[in-house]
């Protein structure tokens, strides 16, 4: 008999607790759109922000409350075309395939290429060290090589190694964050068929930049009198292509005299599966291929 | 504020004043000289030479018609060699011209006292003379010297603090300047019509203080005061606070709460420019630091490089690891010797591989020293954890912007974070997030 | 100019000079200060106080740098933190708890209220308290069993007995309290390091003088308990001195972590401990309430820091 007055009294009070939360939930809730809970869950929930919104959900209730499909259903990069096609479907539009993208690397100055001009000891981030003159490279654009772009990658994509941050284009999923997070801006997002990079964004003029590094572009030029597409063009003494243009043929990457344009090797097959892994950054062989 | 205290918070720093009695040395004129195109806060200068030119001391050599300026003079006699894009110590590529010298040192011909009679022609005369705060943050002199709000400035207040550990040429300034400074003070309060003038000196330099008093007791307007010698005496909001007893509400500038700051070295420059003529080309710069062989207080040409000033101390003493434009507690680390000498450089430090150490940070214990010094009364722990979480937020409710990068938080901090330099990137972050 | 530099010169950023204190060297400090509280306690409780203390302080090293080892974060045992911890555990404990169970603490102070927390700097509550507060929960009656001082030193067998404090809430043998001498020099029953209110006076005075901590939270906290003892019609000087209001005023309350950033909030905080310290000694069950107090203003610290504003310069509050 002692049992029961205080087992009755907890089951009550559990009870009498459930009933006010169903109660709550019924008045008080927050509503969320049908459709747009069932957009966040085909999302791959990463928040990003590769689609131009401020995260999955927001992206998910912009595209919810968009009754003309104004908005793209193909805008998230690195769920693919999977997601893509589940988008389409819950929305009741046409499935295009998403646009696959993936970050380059605009340097190649590893520290047996180039040199720090100073040894920096503040905060250990490219930020921080941005603030400082040029940030620590000899060259103004140099990676600075603390890794800004690895911390925001969520894929693990991005490693640094000797100095300099290498992209895993098998991993990458052209989100853009790093391109984001670099205070130089030498992480580019480009379409998925790219195979020409040119892995240098130097400003400083062809003497200068041979003096402080082995591989950067000197801006000779003769990559863009060899491109018969008009796809490449020394700016702000560094050579940059035009993605639209470009047709991969490589003959500039050929002509380079400091090897700096990089090119990535052919697909294996043409289908969409990704090839064995190729790191966005000339290895030593790939390199004299060139 | 503590109600029990009138001063700010501050914190005591070694002072190391060791130059404090060597008496300025004038340096030979170098081979060449490289002087800088922004040379101040706002717009740069465009070179009024050409490569080949002969210029002479004195010359116009850079001006702009941008308001936010000053001209820049030649410091030597001798022909333009290069101007060239290169980086400046602000650490943005500017121009420089390198002008080869002759050693002559020949004063261009007409260089005549400025006509000054009424606050327009003093404001002028101010510009004319290429002052910029000589103090560090080399804002273009004539602008402060002339706010809207003038007529209810009622203090000028002289910055004779330094408080920066090392650096003595302030002090050298007022010893063997005292009657320039005297006399321009005098000029400023009767052209601005100012009717009070302060010289707030740090109580660490007594003779300065005796001497400067003796020179103004006929002089009831100009008043020598005796600060704590703690630091940041020197900072512009302390010092009017230390010294009038008010404060600048946020968002407002000096002039609005009735005073003017100056550097001693800018009233010193501008009576020099008044009497004869000559304007800003020399800057008196203390060399010091445990590398440097003999430390001196140095006269030098603007546009020296740094690596001369320091053989002209007798060269390095030990391997020097770190090199300081400025003093230890707010200057900054420079990366190349071949920098040079600007008309805001009052020091330069080099010191060996210990003293360039910077410790390793550890976890935040949550002592509240930083909350305790920091003269702006913010609280720099919390500061660091906001941007840490990238709380923009909160880095605006704590009021980053009022940070002045004194440097205090980052002195006293047992965990050795830079607390400092993580308000400078809050700050940044708030402007960033700002133009979102 | 000499542009393309070797890059052998340090860029830092500015101040590019700093302070000599860091965090061991205030660990290092407290610790000074708590020596000759740990003389006094070899003095009263006889070598095996000693013995027991660095059990703790041995225990805690050990402990601290095995999870640090175990979660592979950086060792932290350099910076004295845990030396700390177990120094003042230690001093929380009767002088014939058994070995084992101070080994207990030791884990419950380190592991599952430090480290679990994030480590230096994170934990919500003072180590030592909590682990005192759980010993004394978990094993109440060794944690309760007071030896007496020995007045000749090394005798083994420890005679046992009340506080002066436990005296006074069983309110049967008052006759029996201690003068305020003997509670002074602290010849008195009680947790080993917490008896000798001079001792540790002198600690918290070394402190005060190399500015480790602010006289703020001491004197609020003895203070209040002063004026509480006074108004209810106690004796204030046998309040002060008796139990752990000297140790847990300069040594425990004082915490950095654990107690309000402002001088303001410091001295709330240490008005609350001497209030709760009172209010248990005097209504409570317990005799003795420092523990409790600290703990309970412990987990009230981040609303003190949250509710206390500061005006800035210029008239802002934040």
């Amino acid at each position: 008999m002692s049992y029961i007055i205080p087992v009755g009294i907890v089951t009550g009070i559990g009870l009498l607790a459930g009933a006010i939360l169903t109660v709550a939930d019924k008045f008080m809730g927050v509503k969320m759109d049908e459709t747009a809970a069932k957009v966040l869950a085909a999302l791959p929930g990463a928040n990003c922000g590769a689609c131009g919104f401020a995260g999955c959900q927001d992206y998910a209730n912009t595209l919810a409350k968009d009754e003309e499909h104004v908005i793209k259903a193909n805008l998230c990069t690195p769920g693919g075309d999977s997601v893509a096609m589940e988008v389409s479907s819950i929305l009741g539009v046409e499935f295009e395939g998403a646009s696959s993208q993936f970050a380059i690397m605009k340097c190649s100055g590893s520290q047996d290429r180039t040199n720090y001009a100073m040894d920096y000891k503040g905060h250990q981030t490219c930020k921080a060290n941005k603030l400082f003159y040029r940030g620590r490279g000899a060259c103004e654009m140099a990676c600075l090589g603390f890794g800004d772009c690895v911390n925001v990658c969520e894929y693990g994509a991005i490693r640094i190694e000797n100095g300099l941050a290498v992209i895993n284009k098998n991993r990458c999923v052209g989100c853009g964050l790093c391109a984001k997070a670099c205070p130089n801006a030498l992480i580019e997002i480009v379409p998925e068929k790219t195979r020409v990079v040119v892995g240098c964004s130097s400003i400083d003029t062809g003497k200068d930049t041979r003096q402080i590094c082995s591989i950067g572009c000197i801006a000779c030029k003769l990559c863009e009198k060899t491109c018969k597409f008009d796809a490449i063009h020394v700016i702000d003494n560094h050579a940059v292509i035009d993605y639209t243009k470009c047709k991969n043929c490589t003959l500039c990457a050929k002509k380079c005299p400091t090897n700096v344009i990089h090119v990535f090797p052919k697909p294996v097959n043409a289908a969409k599966q990704k090839a064995k892994p190729v790191v966005a950054e000339p290895s030593q062989e790939e390199a004299s291929v060139q | 504020m503590s109600i029990f205290s009138k001063h700010l918070p501050a914190v005591h720093v070694e002072h190391h004043k060791y130059t404090a009695d060597s008496p300025t040395e004038k340096m030979p004129v170098p081979d060449k000289v490289y002087i800088s195109m922004a040379q101040h806060i706002g717009a740069p200068c465009q070179p009024k030479v050409a490569v080949g030119d002969l210029v002479k001391v004195g010359q116009v050599i850079g001006d702009t018609e941008a308001f936010v300026s000053a001209p820049i003079h030649s410091s030597v006699s001798g022909k333009v060699t290069a101007i060239e894009k290169n980086l400046t110590m602000s650490g943005i590529w500017d121009l420089i011209v390198t002008i080869a010298t002759d050693k002559k040192q020949e004063v261009l011909e007409g260089l005549a006292p400025p006509q000054v009679d009424d606050k327009d022609s003093f404001i002028k005369a101010v510009r004319a003379s290429g002052l910029v705060g000589l103090g560090g943050a080399a804002f273009p002199t004539h602008i402060k010297f002339n706010p809207k709000n003038l007529d209810e400035v009622d203090s000028f207040i002289i910055n004779g603090a330094e408080c920066e550990p090392y650096l003595t040429a302030d002090y050298r300034t007022m010893m063997e300047n005292s009657e320039l400074l005297v006399n321009g003070l005098k000029n400023i309060l009767k052209y601005l019509k100012i009717k009070r003038g302060i010289i707030g000196i740090e109580s660490n330099k007594a003779p300065a203080i005796n001497k400067l008093r003796a020179m103004v007791k006929d002089t009831p307007e100009i008043e020598v005061m005796e600060l704590k010698a703690v630091y940041p005496q020197g900072g512009e909001r302390v010092l009017i606070y230390e010294t009038t007893g008010r404060e600048i509400p946020i968002g407002k500038l000096p002039a609005d709460i009735g005073a003017i700051v100056s550097n001693i070295s800018s009233v010193v420059a501008l009576e020099t420019y008044i009497e004869t003529g000559m304007p800003l080309i020399a800057k008196k710069v203390t060399v010091a630091g445990n590398a440097i062989r003999t430390p001196k207080n140095i006269e030098a040409p603007i546009g020296t490089q740094v690596n001369q000033l320091i053989e002209f101390c007798g060269g390095y003493k030990r391997i020097p690891r770190k090199l300081i434009m400025g003093g230890p507690m707010m200057g900054a680390a420079i990366y190349d010797d071949g920098m040079t000498v600007n008309k805001n450089t009052s020091g330069i430090l080099a010191f060996d591989e210990e003293s360039a150490s910077v410790p390793k940070e550890t976890s935040c214990i949550n002592c509240g020293r930083c909350i305790r010094t920091c003269p702006m009364l913010l609280m720099p722990a919390l500061l660091a954890k906001a941007y840490e979480a990238k709380d923009v937020e909160q880095l605006q409710k704590l009021n980053v912007a009022l940070c002045m990068e004194c440097g205090c938080c980052s002195y006293v901090c047992p965990a050795k974070k830079q607390l400092s330099f993580t308000n400078k990137l809050g700050k940044r972050l708030v402007m960033e997030g700002g133009k979102k | 100019m000499g542009r393309f530099n070797q890059g052998s010169l340090v860029v830092s950023s500015s101040p590019h000079i700093m302070d000599n204190v860091n965090t061991t060297r205030i660990m290092l400090d407290v610790l000074i200060a708590l020596i000759p509280a740990f003389i006094m306690s070899g003095f009263i409780f006889g070598p095996r106080a000693l013995l027991l203390t660095i059990t703790c302080i041995a225990a805690c090293v050990v402990f601290e740098a095995g999870f640090q080892y175990l979660i592979k974060k950086d060792s932290t045992i350099t910076d004295l933190s845990a030396v700390l911890t177990g120094t003042l555990l230690g001093f929380n404990l009767p002088s014939s708890l058994p070995f084992w169970m101070a080994v207990v603490g030791s884990f419950v102070a380190i592991v599952v209220v430090k480290q679990i927390f994030g480590g230096i700097g994170q934990n919500f509550a003072n180590p030592a308290i909590t682990a005192r507060i759980v010993l004394l929960v978990s094993f109440a009656t060794p944690m309760t069993t007071w030896p007496l001082p020995n007045q000749l030193l090394g005798t083994v067998d420890a005679v046992t007995g009340a506080t002066p404090l436990g005296i006074l809430n069983m309110g049967t043998d008052l006759a029996a309290l201690p003068s305020n001498m003997d509670l002074f020099l602290g010849y008195v029953g009680g947790s080993l390091g917490e008896t000798s209110a001079i001792a540790l006076l002198l600690g918290g005075i070394y402190l005060i003088w190399r500015k480790v901590i602010e006289p703020s939270i001491p004197l609020a906290f003895i203070g209040t308990v002063f004026i509480f003892a006074l108004l209810t019609g106690q004796d204030p000087i046998f309040h002060i001195f008796a139990g752990g209001v000297m140790l847990g005023a300069f040594f425990m309350a004082t915490d950095y972590v654990t107690s309000p950033r402002l001088t303001s909030g410091k001295i709330i905080f240490g008005i609350g401990c001497g209030l709760l310290t009172m209010v248990i000694r005097l209504y409570g069950s317990y005799p003795e309430g420092v523990s409790f107090a600290i703990l309970l203003m412990n987990i009230l610290t981040p609303q003190i820091d949250m509710l206390l504003r500061r005006r800035t310069y210029g008239g802002v509050k934040i």
